[in-house]
């Protein structure tokens, strides 16, 4: 698939490159807002093969601005999956031994319905038209997949960051349907301090005059600074401070003085920029504003009464719970307080706080001793699941 | 709170055919099959191996996070996590027993750190190096100097352990901390119980570890 011009919709919207389950009017998705969706869709990818006994489907649950494109080349911009070097043949999560589903979440942009899909009822996009959705409706969409793909109960659910947020939420609503649960650089609830750099992002989309309000594929604009400077705010707060001086330090980017002007002289300033514009090129401004939406929504204690033990009551699902100590967006605390609640509920947890200074992005990067970690959980999750063991 | 059990040495020699440590063994024993178990301070998970073998629902904390990983491979449910500040967040009556193998001495408040676990089970298996031995005695009285041991050789200076008691010690300790003693066991240094009803300044003078069941007084 070539690269779509941003002033165009991407094709990936309606008609992904990866495996569609289409659902129709019987079988709407009932969202929180109160609106039942339908017909909707949702992409996903596959690897490795399922099993007689259905019993070893891995749900990997992507991040904010992450897609279904976990161990492929991703059709818009050519590179690898965002997980290959954990997900494939031989590899921690072993596409050999494990049948490993990845969907693209409700509201995002790579093929599930979400704002840039096209509404059925007007022929155009939805932009703003779109419900709001929440990280629950996205894990009521996935549970049906699962269901439509013939999985009563999944081996494993594996999420970071929004992923990790849909891998509780997997875990509370359909604990039966959980073996086994990682949540990864997460937490329960978002803090406010999230919900006020998710407000910064969003208010920059919004406040580019080629927005439109939502309206941007229609007339032909698409508000292309206004999603870069949310994604160079955002990506700050992926980083450590320690990382982005290791990285960049107070070097000049391809100069040896000072410009005296507002270009970007510093390397960090080249780098961030060149994120906001490399990331407008694969992703739609308005799921930006839905996805960020419904992770400020995200509160599982209040879905249950304040009490987040309630949530997990009763739980028999293993946990393996990471946090890493250089992440100021999901610090450890958030990671303790999941632990706390699932302690009180008698669950099987382990919990690690890897030591490393990446920042919130750890969960993505290569980190040996959070590789360890999901590889030892996942071979005794496997033998206790009576999969074959290697 | 040590990154690995200060004495695991203690026990190197003393190995039951199967493999585990005979104190592990004996701590196993005072537990009843099907009990939900807390190890504080679990290691590398072999004490709580041992109880999954015998039915016991076991859970562990401990501080090092190459520990951690090593319990989560053998499939244990491990936290990493530190005695002396989050047992405080586990809820009252949360486990049949609470168990502190080898730890006690390396907590910065033992005193509050066996409330805790008195409050989180219905009972407390402690296990600590005796301070008391004759060994220890004589090194003090004779050479001036603080002990080291084959099984406790690190200097003063550089050791997790700063927190020392003989027998004596820890009976007063519980007596204070509203503990009830259930049962009592002093190891030789081959592993292996003392005689069953020797006199308490017998077990102090002659015990080099020692293992206690205790319950909440009512």
């Amino acid at each position: 698939m070539q690269v779509v011009q941003g002033e165009q919709r991407s094709r990936e919207a309606d008609q992904p490159s990866s495996p569609v389950v289409r659902f129709d009017a019987t079988r709407a998705l009932a969202l929180d807002c109160g609106i039942n969706l339908a017909p909707f869709q949702i992409a996903y990818q596959a690897y490795g093969r399922l099993n007689a006994t259905r019993s070893n489907a891995i749900l990997i649950c992507h991040a904010l601005t992450g897609d279904q494109h976990v161990a492929n080349v991703h059709p818009v911009t050519g590179k690898p999956g965002w997980w290959e070097a954990v997900v494939g043949p031989g590899k921690i999560v072993d596409t050999d031994r494990y049948f490993v589903i990845c969907p693209n979440v409700v509201g995002a942009c790579m093929g599930t319905t979400g704002p840039s899909s096209t509404n059925p009822a007007t022929g155009e996009p939805w932009g703003l038209d779109f419900p709001v959705i929440t990280i629950r409706d996205m894990v009521r969409a996935q549970a049906m997949l699962i269901d439509h793909l013939g999985i009563d109960s999944l081996f494993s659910v594996i999420g970071g960051s929004m992923g990790g947020m849909q891998v509780l939420q997997w875990a509370s609503s359909y604990p039966e349907r959980v073996f086994s649960a990682m949540p990864v650089a997460c937490a329960t609830r978002h803090s406010a301090q999230n919900i006020a750099f998710h407000e910064v992002g969003r208010q920059a989309v919004m406040a580019d005059p080629d927005w439109r309000g939502g309206r941007y594929f229609s007339d032909g604009t698409n508000p292309r600074r206004g999603l870069s400077v949310a994604r160079m705010a955002a990506h700050i707060t992926y980083m450590s401070d320690v990382a982005l001086h290791r990285k960049f330090g107070r070097r000049l980017q391809d100069r040896a003085v000072p410009t005296f002007s507002f270009d970007a002289d510093f390397e960090v300033e080249s780098y961030l920029r060149h994120q906001g514009s490399s990331f407008v090129e694969r992703f739609d401004a308005n799921s930006y504003l839905y996805l960020t939406r419904a992770m400020d929504y995200f509160d599982l204690a209040a879905d249950h009464g304040g009490v987040l033990a309630e949530a997990f009551r009763g739980t028999r699902t293993r946990f393996c719970v990471v946090s890493f100590t250089s992440d100021w967006l999901f610090p450890t605390s958030d990671s303790r307080s999941i632990v706390h609640a699932l302690n009180a509920g008698g669950a099987r947890v382990s919990f690690a706080e890897i030591d490393t200074d990446k920042g919130h992005d750890a969960f993505l990067l290569d980190v040996p001793e959070y590789w360890d970690i999901t590889r030892g959980f996942l071979e005794s999750a496997a033998a206790a699941r009576g999969l074959p063991v290697k | 709170m040590a990154t690995v059990s200060p004495t695991a040495a203690a026990a190197a020699g003393a190995r039951a055919p199967e493999g585990f440590r005979v104190d592990h063994i004996l701590v196993a024993d005072m537990v009843e099959r099907g009990a939900r178990v807390l190890d504080v301070g679990c290691g590398d998970g072999d004490l709580l191996r041992l109880l999954e073998l015998r039915g016991v629902d076991g859970r562990g904390i401990e501080l090092s996070r190459e520990g951690v990983n090593r319990c989560v491979a053998k499939g244990l449910a491990v936290i990493q996590g530190d005695a002396d500040t989050d047992l405080g967040d586990y809820p009252a009556d949360a486990f049949d027993y609470v168990i502190l193998s080898q730890t006690l001495q390396a907590t910065r408040q033992p005193r509050v750190v066996l409330e805790h676990m008195l409050r989180i089970g219905r009972h407390a298996i402690v296990s600590f190096p005796n301070f008391g031995h004759w060994k220890m005695r004589l090194q003090l009285l004779f050479r001036g100097q603080m002990p080291r041991t084959e099984h406790l050789p690190a200097t003063w200076y550089d050791t997790a352990n700063i927190h020392f008691c003989t027998i004596k010690d820890f009976v007063q300790l519980c007596d204070e901390a509203g503990a009830k003693m259930e049962r009592a066991v002093a190891l030789n240094p081959w592993g292996r119980p003392l005689r069953f009803h020797a006199p308490w300044w017998f077990w102090n003078l002659f015990g080099e570890q020692a293992v206690f069941l205790l319950s909440r007084r009512k």
